[in-house]
């Protein structure tokens, strides 16, 4: 018949569905692939065995009890900064403000055990803290919200500025209370009587940061599955039209849904403080505030999985820098395969969602 | 009369998948020059996708293509363009901001492809000719330099047309023309493509309204589920005998008009205006009343302020004059202007709303049939956690009431089908046992079937007493349904008139006439 087909060489297809085992499948195939891509870098540009190098990375994260604790408490603190935004990005409200509410609830904290460390018991004091940082990333979170909903102001944007008004502000209140005197940071807050610090359940101090953690992630999942909240933000997030006609008032459940991002953010910022660095920096939040928002799409806002994707990225933060210390390496490197992995996995869910066809060859089209 | 021996076009055996779904499944059909062809076919029966292997936008699976006997690969727009043929869609794909002359050179390389314009700078005034010349041969009205956001849906229409026409269309293949045109504009409209088949070229129409296929075409293809079904010559065959080819078995063509009971008034509108966000006027001193156990058909071009209306009475849109008020059963009144939905409800007023837009307004896309009943529960109880279990019960209801065809009830609502979609929302509104029914665009998309449906469920809620405010956009539905027609133009009522007596061209003039009085 006629040979001169130009029929395109690959088309691409929906697909309808997946069952769970080849979705995990694909996902698995991907790291895979990853890594083999990772090795193959490795080898070419350091001369290193790749499996190592791999090795290295386990021990970055599994090393000893230590490093385990480390991994752990990491986990916990960005996966309380994913489930705080998930009900945001759920809502389809560009949240890209975690590093300001974490901070507005690290300066709450530190400004309660700075000003008050000495004037009261160390209960009220820690209870004190925990409230005005909850309050703080609640009212961080609730202005661009409040814009939003009044005027229609962009979320991406103006949740973005207020990450570097907060950093400001913690900045001016570095210099204000530094200690020592001239060295332009503030050291371990209340090092000597270690008021307003968080007491180590039995031993360990980050059992209660993971504890809490955990709380807060069923808490999430549970406010997002089953309440009339959850249904209500999510309904918003898919459809305001669809919202507007059952009446659901809109302009509320972003400010309310804000707030709660805020209060979690702000509990995150508390524990940064009282748990775990003691002490106020610009950059206590580290990133994390955007890192999380990874972590909550890897997850499709699911709470629960994001324990999953979350770990694969503070494994993968731990890896790299690992393997930077043990092999001399430049940091970067430790980026690059960080930035690879992260290519694959998230370049998967194209796979998942999308099905390739290839054309027939000729033969195969003269049998069909 | 077509005299030619040599079809202009065949397509043979063509298949064309969408993954799983069979689009269409070895079809045949040939087409000869000067002659009018209708593809017939209920929706989803592959009609569009065909016509688009013609236009190059799809390529098919299998089977070939043959224009004037050769075989021909059509892979884009372009291809199809250089074969002389041209495809006007259902959503017109012009450039607001450009006038019609502008659109029609839009995209033509100047000195390779078009005569008529200068080489190396833009000269609009030989296509302008040329477009004269075309509308003069045909019968067009076009304003060469009128702006394309100027002109009304059917002058846009005219533009697409002329545009294949410009470009040597020889065979023009036309996806649903008359949706949106009004009883006056499809004669139009009709009297141009009748001067085209005199000039000898081929005009395939794709449709699903018996009368059309009657009026204009000499022979009609019909697709049932992708496969072709079979051709008939126009004037040998009837309404009745292309339905049963269409749908597969016997189907009754007329839709029930029960006689209203116990009517009085249940919805009164009063002076309503509203203006859209952009200072537009879009209702302009409406006011009616709708009965208790009665259809108020409401008639009009689309987007004369049929949305709006719907929009305000349900609380949704806000109002710069007049009145909606309720009047219970014991004859006390109350005022909705100014209350959202939910406090709407909670004065014990039961108003439900079939918007337009089902997947954008009434449903959630990608909710499931269960999450979607519970939009409108959700609140109920006092408890943090909203109850599941009614909604899903009630989501089985429906399914199993209107014979919703899904997987399960845990299936996102856009993985149904057109017909699917509107039982599970018409289902959800009824359900709540309304004493006024809104509904937008009811049977749109729908095929046959489904909307026979829908018609026996809103003569139901009708017998039960409830007001029905029934837009629609199928004239002959209206009034076959309807008890009385409101008619909108512009956003004024241009006239109410019975259903019972009303004839077709007299509602198809008020259509253009902006409170009864005729314009331009």
């Amino acid at each position: 018949m006629d040979n001169k087909k130009k029929e395109p060489l690959i088309h691409i297809t929906r697909r309808k569905n997946i069952s769970r085992g080849k979705e995990w499948a694909i996902r698995l195939g991907a790291i895979l692939a990853a890594l083999v891509v990772c090795g193959i870098i490795t080898t070419l540009t350091t001369h290193l065995n790749p499996f190592s190098v791999y090795g290295a990375m386990w021990d970055g994260s599994f090393g000893s009890e230590r490093k385990m604790w480390a991994l752990s408490k990491e986990l916990s603190i960005l996966l309380m900064i994913s489930v705080a935004l998930a009900p945001s990005f759920k809502m389809k409200f560009w949240n890209l403000g975690g590093e300001g509410q974490v901070l507005a609830g690290v300066l709450a904290t530190s400004a309660c055990m700075i000003t008050l460390g000495s004037k009261m018991g160390n209960g009220a004091l820690i209870l004190l803290s925990l409230v005005a940082a909850l309050i703080a990333g609640a009212v961080w979170a609730f202005i661009p919200a409040f814009f939003r909903a009044k005027w229609n102001t962009n979320e991406t944007l103006f949740t973005l500025m207020m990450n570097y008004v907060a950093m400001q502000i913690v900045a001016y209140f570095i210099i204000k209370w530094e200690s020592p005197k001239g060295s332009g940071k503030v050291g371990i807050i209340n090092s000597s009587t270690e008021a307003g610090w968080l007491p180590y359940l039995g031993g360990k101090q980050y059992l209660l940061v993971v504890i809490v953690a955990v709380i807060v992630t069923v808490l999430m999942y549970i406010y997002l599955k089953y309440s009339k909240q959850g249904y209500e933000l999510t309904v918003v997030g898919e459809s305001e039209n669809t919202a507007r006609y059952v009446g659901i008032n809109v302009g509320k459940v972003i400010m309310r849904t804000l707030v709660v991002t805020g209060l979690v953010c702000g509990l995150v910022g508390f524990l940064l403080v009282s748990a775990t660095d003691h002490t106020i920096t610009t950059t206590l939040a580290g990133g994390r505030g955007f890192l999380g928002v990874m972590v909550a799409w890897l997850a499709h806002f699911n709470p629960i999985g994001m324990i999953l994707s979350g770990l694969l990225i503070v494994f993968m933060s731990r890896g790299a820098s690992e393997i930077s210390t043990a092999f001399g390496l430049n940091r970067s490197f430790g980026d690059i395969i960080t930035g690879i992995i992260l290519f694959f996995v998230i370049g998967s869910e194209f796979f998942i969602n999308y099905q390739i066809h290839f054309r027939k060859s000729g033969k195969e089209a003269a049998d069909a | 009369m077509p005299k030619s021996n040599t079809p202009a076009v065949s397509m043979r055996n063509i298949t064309k998948t969408f993954g799983d779904i069979v689009a269409n499944h070895k079809v045949d059909l040939d087409i000869y020059r000067g002659e009018v062809l209708s593809l017939l076919g209920e929706n989803g029966s592959g009609k569009t996708t065909l016509m688009n292997m013609l236009a190059g936008i799809y390529y098919p699976d299998e089977g070939e293509i043959l224009i004037d006997g050769k075989p021909v690969q059509i892979s884009s727009p372009k291809d199809a363009f250089d074969y002389g043929i041209g495809m006007i869609h259902q959503h017109f794909k012009l450039v607001n901001v450009f006038t019609a002359v502008e659109n029609i050179v839009l995209g033509m390389d100047e000195d390779a492809e078009d005569k008529h314009i200068g080489k190396g700078k833009l000269d609009l005034e030989g296509p302008s000719k040329r477009i004269k010349e075309i509308c003069d041969t045909y019968g067009f009205d076009v304003n060469p330099n009128q702006k394309v956001y100027d002109m009304s849906v059917s002058q846009k229409q005219t533009v697409e047309i002329v545009k294949a026409l410009y470009r040597g269309a020889e065979i023009l293949i036309l996806d649903e023309p008359t949706a949106v045109l009004t009883p006056q504009e499809t004669e139009k409209l009709f009297t141009v493509l009748r001067n085209m088949r005199k000039d000898g070229k081929t005009v395939i129409i794709i449709t699903h309204k018996l009368h059309e296929v009657e009026a204009i075409s000499d022979k009609v293809a019909i697709l049932r589920k992708g496969e072709f079904i079979g051709e008939l010559i126009t004037k040998d065959t009837n309404a009745q005998e292309m339905t049963n080819m269409m749908v597969g078995r016997e189907v009754k063509l007329n839709i029930d008009r029960p006689e209203p009971k116990n009517v009085k008034p249940r919805l009164e509108v009063s002076g309503l205006t509203v203006r859209s966000d952009d200072g537009l006027l879009k209702l302009d001193d409406v006011s009616f009343t709708a009965n208790t156990g009665e259809v108020l058909g409401i008639a009009g071009i689309s987007g004369c302020g049929q949305k709006e209306l719907l929009e305000a009475i349900s609380g949704l849109q806000d109002i710069e004059k007049g009145d909606v008020v309720y009047i219970n059963d014991d004859g006390t009144r109350e005022s909705l202007i100014g209350v959202n939905p939910v406090d709407i409800e909670n004065k014990g007023v039961a108003l439900s709303f079939v918007p337009e837009d089902r997947l954008g307004m009434g449903l959630v896309a990608n909710m499931d049939l269960s999450e979607n009943m519970m939009l409108r529960s959700f609140r109920s109880g006092k408890s943090l956690f909203a109850n599941r279990k009614t909604p899903r019960n009630l989501a089985q209801k429906v399914v199993n009431d209107l014979e919703v065809v899904t997987p399960g009830i845990t299936t996102p609502v856009r993985k149904l089908s057109g017909g699917n979609v509107q039982k599970v929302l018409v289902g959800r509104e009824i359900e709540r046992a309304p004493s006024v029914l809104l509904t937008a665009y009811a049977v749109r998309g729908l095929d046959i079937n489904a909307s026979y449906t829908i018609y026996d469920l809103i003569n139901k809620q009708k017998e039960r007493g409830v007001a029905v405010i029934f837009v629609g956009e199928d004239l002959d539905v209206l009034l076959e349904l309807s008890d009385r027609i409101l008619v909108l133009c512009g956003g004024k009522v241009s006239g109410i008139v019975d259903g019972r007596t009303a004839d077709k061209n007299e509602v198809g003039l008020l259509m253009t006439r902006i409170g009864g009085e005729k314009v331009g």
